[in-house]
């Protein structure tokens, strides 16, 4: 598996265009699994952290990412840009997060339909936003203005939410629709969080999936959730990203690969971390599924290992 | 008026130059050199108390997931002494005997 | 005009309620079926003060092991109601949590506690400092005799001072860990000095004047005036052990002179 792994970058001339991933299983890397990752053999997958981690000056965070990135494809999935807010973009963070890009020139880019500041108060949780023609303008607005400064298109998440707004004059799936239209950018399709809000708000995941512009799908997210209950005792389901992906999660998963291809799929287990071993058999299990809907040019492959 | 000393160019050379000789040897901090200034009453001369310790405590990271731990917000909560503050001693200090409100 | 107010609406009404257990649901948001929200919006503010309290615990592990959990959870959510962060990375959150220690009632019998704070707030920004070469102790050998009393020192970036009228450097390091926690004479007064030359952070205890003396070639004052302050500060002030002491550290970068 050598083979499908980038050349390891020079330290002073990074990757200008890091390589393309193609259908294949990726983690969140947690630095409590780096001994056990470069103890290991080489691997296929590729590795995702949230940029706000690696924002300091200096120190092992950064020690730790470059060595994950000179043997491994990156992911950096922003996760407080606060675009779905009212508020202007925060320029300071903005920067931080060009900066971050241009450093690691990771393969994939990414960022949350979602806000987490207002006014000056960071709540440390993605919180919800109503789908209006106005929130949809500024969500625009703000896309373009963290496309212009890294200067390449971003991944945009949809949300796992337990609300929603007597003000929406949108479905999801529209509004993610004309963000796509009218900023170019891609979109993460988290399987997990369409599970959740589906639960949560009595809709099919099925029926979204269906309405969801998968052409633009250039990652993929799984993880575990975790049930409770609302007011009225009905499964509240919760974004927990504490346990191994739910089987109804995976069966979402096989349908939209097998519908749209494969494409690069990260396995998320943020709390209740397990061992390198359990997380990296989420991501074989992950693999097998893009796997069995490979476009079939590994006839040669094939005919090399006869 | 309180005497300030005067530390003389002759008596900062003499220091360098003891500095850089003990740094020249195996650094300052050699175990028979930390207990010949504990023994002179110069107590714990740069005494490394902690080194390490990377991973165990690097810090927060933030979230992109909910969490499954729910805290009960209300302010019906007591103190329990569950730590290790019984084994401090402080004078005045209630050996960190807390109290339930 | 309504339009902006409605847009930003939704933004004004979360802030408001997320750090308010009491307070009532946004009237903005609904569940399907117009069922309650309530519990709902409750999942917002349990992850927001949950993931916050959480935060506080990983850049204070100690604090938390001194006083166990239940306690460090209620004084945390205390302090994250009062001052949630203001910058979305949490590696800076927490810096007014020490001064929060010394004045929230109920740690009074630890008194130690707040500058056992400090010092783990000063180990993890000594963590994320920028990388810098530490100074190579043979730098100062060049330098004249008669110049040695203008010398400057650059400061290492993550090389941090914390004083004490307490134990504190004892305490953090023996609750930094899993071992057992012997008895400490916590009124014992320590200061202590944090560095970090390559990856590895290290906490010291300095000597007498030791704090004075390395406080001041940190902020760039010249090795005359701060020997003579450590002196005046500890008359048993060691020149060469400081001296020697701080360069092994890892506390400077460079040297330089008062007049360039």
């Amino acid at each position: 598996m050598r083979n499908d792994a980038p050349p390891a970058p020079c330290p002073t001339l990074p990757l200008r265009f890091p390589p393309p991933l193609g259908g294949v299983a990726g983690t969140c890397f947690k630095p409590s699994h780096l001994t056990a990752i470069l103890a290991g053999a080489p691997q296929r997958g590729f590795f995702e952290v949230h940029a706000e981690n690696y924002m300091g000056a200096g120190g092992p965070p950064h020690h730790q990412l470059e060595a994950i990135r000179r043997d491994h494809p990156l992911s950096i999935h922003g996760v407080c840009m606060s675009i779905g807010g009212p508020q202007p973009l925060d320029r300071e963070h903005l920067a931080r997060f060009r900066k971050l890009v241009a450093r690691y020139q990771p393969s994939l880019v990414s960022e949350h339909l979602a806000w987490s500041t207002h006014d000056t108060t960071f709540f440390n949780d993605l919180l919800p936003l109503p789908y209006t023609a106005a929130t949809l303008a500024r969500v625009c607005d703000h896309i373009d203005e963290v496309q212009s400064a890294i200067r390449r298109p971003i991944l945009l998440e949809n949300p796992s939410t337990y609300v929603a707004f007597h003000e929406s004059t949108m479905s999801e799936t529209d509004f993610i629709r004309a963000i796509v239209r009218r900023t170019g950018c891609g979109l993460l399709l988290d399987v997990n969080n369409v599970f959740v809000s589906a639960i949560n708000h009595g809709f099919s995941p099925q029926d979204y999936l269906a309405d969801f512009p998968l052409a633009a799908v250039g990652e993929i997210h799984l993880a575990g959730h975790a049930v409770q209950a609302d007011d009225e005792g009905e499964p509240l389901l919760i974004d927990s990203h504490d346990g191994p992906v739910a089987y109804d999660v995976w069966a979402l998963f096989a349908n939209v690969i097998a519908r749209n291809g494969p494409v690069p799929t990260l396995i998320e287990w943020d709390s209740n971390i397990p061992d390198w071993p359990v997380l990296q058999a989420e991501a074989a299990a992950a693999q097998t599924i893009l796997d069995d809907h490979a476009p079939d040019c590994s006839q040669e492959v094939r005919d090399a290992a006869a | 008026m309180s005497a300030k000393k005067t530390v003389t160019t002759l008596a900062l050379a003499g220091a360098v130059t003891t500095a850089l000789a003990s740094l020249a040897m195996a650094g300052p901090l050699t175990k028979e050199q930390v207990d010949a200034a504990m023994a002179a009453k110069k107590e714990k001369c740069f005494g490394v108390s902690l080194k390490g310790q990377n991973d165990c405590a690097a810090g927060p990271g933030t979230t992109c997931q909910g969490t499954s731990t729910v805290d009960y917000q209300g302010n019906a909560w007591k103190f329990v002494a569950g730590g290790t503050c019984t084994s401090i001693d402080v004078p005045g200090g209630k050996k960190g005997s807390l109290k339930p409100i | 005009m309504l339009q902006p107010e409605q847009a930003s609406g939704y933004a004004a009404q979360f802030a408001a309620a997320l750090l308010t257990p009491d307070g009532a649901t946004p009237v903005a948001v609904t569940a399907p079926g117009a069922k309650a929200a309530g519990r709902r919006f409750d999942v917002y503010r349990n992850n927001v003060t949950v993931s916050l309290i959480e935060s506080l615990i990983a850049i204070y592990p100690a604090v938390q092991r001194i006083t166990g959990p239940d306690f460090f959870r209620a004084m945390a959510r205390a302090h994250v109601r009062e001052t949630p962060p203001t910058s979305p990375l949490l590696f800076d959150y927490g810096r007014d949590f020490p001064c929060f220690i010394g004045r929230y009632e109920h740690a009074e019998a630890m008194p130690f506690l707040p500058d056992v704070a400090r010092i783990e707030r000063a180990w993890l920004d000594a963590y994320h400092a920028a990388d810098a070469v530490p100074l190579d102790g043979a730098a100062l050998a060049a330098v004249p005799p008669e110049r040695l009393p203008g010398l400057r020192f650059a400061a290492h970036p993550a090389a941090r001072i914390v004083r004490s009228d307490f134990a504190a450097a004892t305490i953090f390091s023996a609750n930094r860990s899993d071992a057992p926690v012997p008895r400490i004479d916590g009124s014992v007064p320590e200061d202590a000095l944090i560095t970090r030359p390559a990856f590895d952070v290290a906490v010291r205890h300095l000597p007498p004047g030791g704090a004075v003396f390395a406080t001041l070639l940190i902020t760039q004052h010249p090795l005359g005036a701060a020997a003579e302050a450590a002196f005046e500060a500890a008359p048993d002030f060691d020149l060469a052990t400081n001296i020697a002491g701080l360069i092994e550290a890892g506390a400077f970068t460079d040297i330089g002179f008062e007049d360039s």
